[in-house]
């Protein structure tokens, strides 16, 4: 069996991400996530580069993984050329393959982010779209949120959109050969095993949690709990 | 040091920009948000500039948003960025004009990737052809499409009606520029000015008569922080880094934000009514939060278009303490009005207004 080291070398960005670290601590200092967040990018380079299988394993299952806000400012400033937050990607993905992101609050809500964003893109072809962003779930929005939501057609014809119809322009209908092609390019590449993984875990975690599911959409007992669950044990 | 020393150490600074003949692929943030932002850029190339823009409405989300929520994995992304590549060859363009900071970031991110790993780009060429059938090139040519406002910056200057003035102190209006953390800190080289030295948006304000703020966290992330916002649970992160730039920004008294990219945009706009509603906090002067502008809505306004034509009417911050500072002649009552201009309901508790 792989360690969790050798599974972590097939992810590019982990290549890009880890030569060497020194320990020197300037990702921290100019990361956003560790100004609110208790959260050290430090630590995390630093327990990886360790290569210590069991607390690799207690990190993929943790909390900490899911802090950063993949800003990459820890890039520009690395004098070793490392990229903390490449590694957290390579550790996120890993974790998701494992099935290990469930065993955590904030890797649990990846299933929130699979019904919303990642299923926008294959009903709209967009990851964000206007009538995607409800006001109950967006209260900081505000009131011209629902006024856009309550006269669409009217405001995006205004600048050039075709809402729902076949055109160019803003809220413009995908045809549906377009999503088949990204239906298959999912396929392909991996994308839609990720889903289905992301999905399996989920429900597994579910059952064991006995909080209600469904095999589709939001309005069920589980994606709430992800959606809103916040134990307040986050911050420092 | 002699003047040929101090090019060869700027020209690291420098990018080429394309200067006709585009491929442009819209935002999903930018699109839904600002929709009138993007169509004043194509009516300012096409119309204005005279330039070759097109647009093929098969193109689709680069899917960066799930990218970064790490749902998409690196290998499906880079597939559905190589698709817009193909469309972009079989409509015979080379150069792309990107219309999102977080797609600039993402596109930018796989070309390096296809550099150092050649085998990821011959395994993205495969993954393509077998799911659509189709053949990319790699574009010649990579500009956000600030980085082309930026170029025609003097051109624009030349036609301004309403230079970056305060009208009554006749004083340059103090402008915050925000560069968005994927324009240029992954990859300052396909940065105006790289990561240490932005001019994408400064040169902007400079060159039509502003003064750009300085203060201490000017380059902090707008709070975006992808699952950060997406998960409710999280949103106290990117509510907190918001306020902290805000808080950093109020003694310098900005007139304006001015934002590269569509998701920092709409945050500034939105969790300042947030924190308005929270504790009362407002950032601007007088009582007034503090107006967020697009490129092509700054652009807009100097060029004399209507701010209505623009789209301002429909962030939480109204732009008109702006436009009296400008002297911008406004009637309220055109505000909400169709294309055909039949009128619309106006909305109620709007900021500013």
């Amino acid at each position: 069996m792989l360690t969790y080291i050798e599974m972590l070398e097939q992810d590019v960005r982990f290549h890009e991400g880890l030569n060497a670290c020194m320990n020197c601590g300037v990702c921290t200092a100019i990361c956003p996530a560790a100004e609110f967040y208790d959260y050290d990018p430090r630590k995390i380079v630093d327990l990886v580069q360790s290569n210590d299988n069991e607390q690799i394993e207690k990190l993929l299952k943790s909390d900490t993984i899911w802090y950063c806000g993949e800003c990459m400012s820890c890039k520009t400033r690395c004098p070793r050329g490392n990229t903390p937050a490449l590694v957290v990607m390579a550790l996120r993905t890993l974790s998701q393959k494992l099935g290990f992101f469930t065993e955590s609050e904030k890797g649990r809500q990846q299933f929130a982010i699979k019904r919303t964003v990642g299923e926008n893109i294959f009903k709209y072809g967009y990851c964000v779209a206007t009538y995607a962003v409800s006001p109950e779930m967006h209260r900081e929005q505000g009131p011209i949120w629902e006024y856009i939501l309550d006269h669409t057609k009217d405001i995006y014809e205004r600048f050039g959109g075709h809402v729902n119809e076949i055109g160019e322009g803003p809220l413009r209908l995908i045809p549906d050969d377009v999503r088949d092609e990204l239906k298959n390019i999912f396929e392909v590449t991996g994308g839609t095993e990720l889903f289905r993984i992301i999905e399996e875990h989920s429900k597994e975690k579910a059952e064991e949690m006995g909080i209600e599911y469904k095999d589709e959409g939001i309005d069920n007992d589980y994606f709430r709990e992800v959606f809103k669950a916040n134990n307040q044990k986050h911050t420092i | 040091m002699k003047a040929e020393g101090k090019k060869r150490i700027w020209a690291d600074y420098q990018k080429e920009i394309a200067d006709d003949h585009f491929f442009y692929v819209r935002s999903c943030i930018r699109q839904s948000f600002f929709p009138g932002s993007e169509q004043f850029f194509l009516h300012f190339m096409r119309d204005v500039l005279g330039k070759d823009v097109f647009e093929n409405p098969s193109h689709t989300s680069c899917t960066g948003i799930g990218y970064h929520g790490d749902i998409v994995p690196l290998r499906t992304i880079m597939a559905v960025v190589a698709r817009h590549f193909a469309l972009m060859k079989e409509s015979g363009y080379k150069n792309i004009a990107i219309s999102c900071v977080t797609s600039f970031g993402i596109y930018t991110e796989i070309l390096e990737t296809w550099k150092h790993f050649p085998e990821e780009l011959a395994q993205t060429r495969d993954d393509l052809f077998k799911a659509t059938g189709r053949e990319f090139d790699v574009p010649e040519n990579v500009a956000h499409t600030s980085d082309i406002i930026f170029k025609f910056r003097n051109e624009i200057a030349e036609k301004a009606k309403y230079p970056l003035i305060n009208i009554t102190t006749g004083e340059p209006l103090n402008g915050v520029e925000h560069i968005g953390c994927h324009y240029a800190k992954m990859f300052p080289k396909h940065g105006v000015g790289g990561a240490e030295f932005p001019q994408v948006l400064s040169g902007m304000i400079e060159r039509w008569g502003g003064r750009v703020v300085d203060y201490p966290e000017r380059r902090h992330c707008c709070g975006f922080g992808f699952r950060q916002y997406l998960v409710q649970a999280n949103r106290g992160y990117s509510l907190s880094n918001t306020a902290k730039k805000f808080e950093s920004m109020k003694p310098f008294k900005p007139d304006f934000v001015l934002t590269n990219c569509p998701g920092c945009n709409m945050f500034m706009d939105k969790w300042q009514f947030t924190i308005k509603e929270m504790d009362g906090t407002i950032y601007g002067e007088d009582g007034q939060s503090i107006p967020i502008l697009t490129y092509e809505e700054l652009t807009g306004l100097v060029m004399g278009y209507s701010p209505w034509d623009l789209g301002l009417q429909y962030h939480m911050v109204q732009p008109e303490p702006l436009l009296r500072k400008l002297g911008i002649p406004f009637d309220p009552s055109e505000k909400f009005r169709t294309k055909d201009g039949r009128e619309m309901p106006v909305p109620h508790n709007l900021i500013n207004t």
